[in-house]
């Protein structure tokens, strides 16, 4: 049993790439939800365009990956206009019908064998797909500390991965502290009453819906440019409920929230996994075979979250006061 | 049921009542000079007609109170009137301009502003943002000048002196950095009138503001009512107790039914047989009111909430 390797392997994920696509995700559903109170539950839809636009313009077509990037948020709005026009002027409910049935529509369009050409099927597509971006690697070598390990590919994605989250909540914190942040946390709270106030309601939540959709579309784009592979059944409902269980569990319309969130789900997620893998091999658990670990991890951190949300309901960084309150 | 309302009555309350006081008592009559004109509004929910108003003008500058039993339809003419409902027919002009099918948005921008019978206070706002989100014409509320926020910081400072003015005078101002679902109903009430003046409204439309607040605040917001008459804003309110209509309404239409059965100055329209009947069916041994008691006007506004 060596702790060190396990708290290494934490640490890792914690600040590795995956937990920067999700906190992208979550960045971006915090201001949809969080903050807005949109519904969505289809936010993986808005990763998987993300993604799959790099995949097409860069394999695909063959063109530059400092193409795709603006394509792949472009994709994302154009997303967010088809699913907010006929569903924001309805009850909040629609919009989540509708964005968990379009996320795996379009899950089910991109591995679809019609479309293979373009997306490539169930292999979806694979290549030098972030090519142009690695080049760019200032670093010499491969990242090695004690408790920190990353492939001097991984690194560089790390990095910029990082830098991003930092401008994107920068902006959002911009945002929401502004009189639109107060007109969008008023929708959440009442639309009605913010439309007898005289503001366009729908304007502002299909403004929430594009941003959001578009930071979610980051997560996408860092996802094609460091694994260098779309796949398409990688983008399941359940990239959308992790989301939403980093988002509850930093604390939701907090900016420190997805962040925090996205650090602490994939170290708990990594350790837990790791730790059990440990114990199996140092033969201290008998009844569990390495393959039970990758769902048990999920029901050890899925209690774990449920007693968060008993003891601690607004989540790490929420305010207990908040929820004193009778909603509306 | 005696109450002496001349005696706090201002000029401008004065100047309205004395402008009203030759429009003929009956449904429908002309005002001398209309903010609000309505014509032939229906609004039906399958078989049953909830709203079915010929026509009805509101005078500019006056108090004018839209009362009638439980299920009369006010509140659902109110919503139709603010674009939060649409009728199956009808049209009506505000300031003059035809509005029917103006989004409810559209409608508060040009100074025709609601409060509901449910306060909608956003509780997890602050009393002061909540007031905030009440002011017109923000910079900041635009999406690409909401980064900068020197763009708007000097109107932003400016709405919130207004808006400390405005829960000062509505005893609100020591709440300004408390969630709004911290507050009392009473207050909620209050606070929704005040977030309504933030924007200057030329026509302030209040659902029943006295519902289910205790009768010492009843008195003071029934003095703030007749204080934003004074300001040159013209007040519209539901209410369905016949003497808190009678303290402060300049004119008095009645609903039943969804139809306008009567129309006139308190005094008059309580008398009216057709308003008894419409109030009290056939028990007319009862008092007009929903207590049996007459109020009295409060010489205390201010002292008497908190």
């Amino acid at each position: 049993m060596d702790i060190g390797f396990v708290l290494a392997q934490s640490i890792t994920q914690a600040l590795g790439v995956t937990a920067i696509i999700y906190c992208l995700a979550a960045i971006g559903l915090n201001i949809q939800f969080g903050y807005t109170g949109l519904l969505n539950f289809g936010q993986v839809a808005f990763v998987t365009v993300g993604a799959y636009s790099i995949g097409v313009v860069v394999v695909t077509m063959g063109l530059s990956l400092w193409l795709a990037i603006p394509v792949a948020l472009l994709a994302s709005v154009v997303l967010a206009l088809i699913l907010g026009i006929p569903t924001l002027r309805l009850r909040a409910d629609y919009l989540a019908i509708v964005t968990i049935a379009a996320s795996e529509l379009l899950r089910l369009v991109v591995r679809s064998i019609a479309l293979r050409d373009i997306f490539g099927g169930v292999n979806g597509i694979n290549g030098k797909i972030g090519a142009q971006f690695h080049a760019l690697n200032p670093l010499p070598e491969d990242f090695v500390t004690p408790y920190l390990t990353f492939s001097r590919q991984d690194a560089w994605v790390v990095f910029v991965g990082w830098v991003l989250i930092a401008i994107v909540s920068f902006g959002v914190w911009l945002l929401v502290r502004s009189p639109w942040g107060r007109v969008v946390r008023g929708i959440r709270e009442d639309e009605y009453a913010v439309v007898s106030l005289g503001k366009n309601v729908f304007v502002y939540k299909m403004q929430a819906l594009i941003l959001g959709g578009m930071v979610g579309a980051l997560g996408g784009i860092i996802w094609a440019i460091a694994k260098q592979s779309v796949q398409p059944d990688t983008f399941v409902p359940d990239v959308t409920f992790f989301t939403y269980t980093i988002l509850l569990l930093g604390g939701a319309a907090r900016i420190f929230g997805p962040i925090v969130g996205a650090i602490l789900f994939w170290f708990l997620l990594a350790g837990v996994g790791e730790f059990l893998s440990q114990a199996i091999q140092a033969g201290w658990i008998d009844f569990l075979k390495p393959t039970d670990v990758g769902p048990i991890r999920f029901i050890l951190v899925g209690m774990g979250l449920m007693s968060l949300m008993i003891f601690r309901p607004q989540g790490i960084f929420g305010d207990k006061r908040e929820l004193a309150l009778d909603g509306r | 049921m005696a109450v002496d309302t001349h005696s706090t009555l201002g000029p401008r309350g004065q100047a309205s009542q004395a402008a009203l006081s030759n429009v003929p008592n009956v449904p429908g009559s002309a005002k001398p000079d209309p903010i609000l004109d309505v014509h032939s509004v229906k609004r039906s929910f399958g078989g049953l007609t909830a709203v079915d108003v010929e026509q009805v003008q509101v005078q500019r500058g006056a108090i004018t109170a839209l009362i009638g039993p439980n299920g009369a339809g006010k509140t659902t003419f109110f919503n139709l009137l603010t674009g939060f409902d649409a009728p199956d027919t009808g049209e009506w002009t505000f300031n003059g301009q035809q509005v029917a099918g103006t989004a409810p948005y559209k409608l508060a921008r040009r100074g025709m502003v609601r409060t509901f019978q449910l306060t909608k206070a956003l509780s997890r706002l602050t009393v002061m943002d909540n007031m905030l989100l009440g002011a017109k014409g923000q910079t900041g509320e635009h999406i690409y000048a909401a980064f900068f926020p020197f763009l708007w910081s000097k109107q932003e400072r400016a709405n919130r002196e207004r808006a400390m003015e405005l829960l000062s005078r509505f005893n609100l101002a020591e709440k300004s950095v408390d969630f709004a679902g911290s507050l009392s109903g009473g207050q909620r009430k209050l606070l929704e009138m005040a977030r309504a003046l933030m924007s200057d409204p030329e026509l302030i439309m209040l659902d029943e503001p006295m519902a289910g607040v205790n009768p010492a605040l009843t008195q003071s917001l029934l003095h703030h009512i007749k204080d934003i008459r004074e300001e040159g804003t013209t007040v519209l309110f539901v209410e369905h107790d016949m003497d808190m209509v009678h303290d402060i309404g300049d004119w008095v239409i009645v609903m039943a039914m969804g139809q306008i059965i009567a129309e006139g100055p308190p005094g008059a329209v309580m008398k009216d047989q057709n308003v008894i009947d419409a109030y009290l069916g056939t028990h007319h041994d009862k008092e007009l009111t929903d207590s049996g008691k007459s109020l009295t006007v409060d010489s205390d506004p201010e002292g008497t909430h908190s």
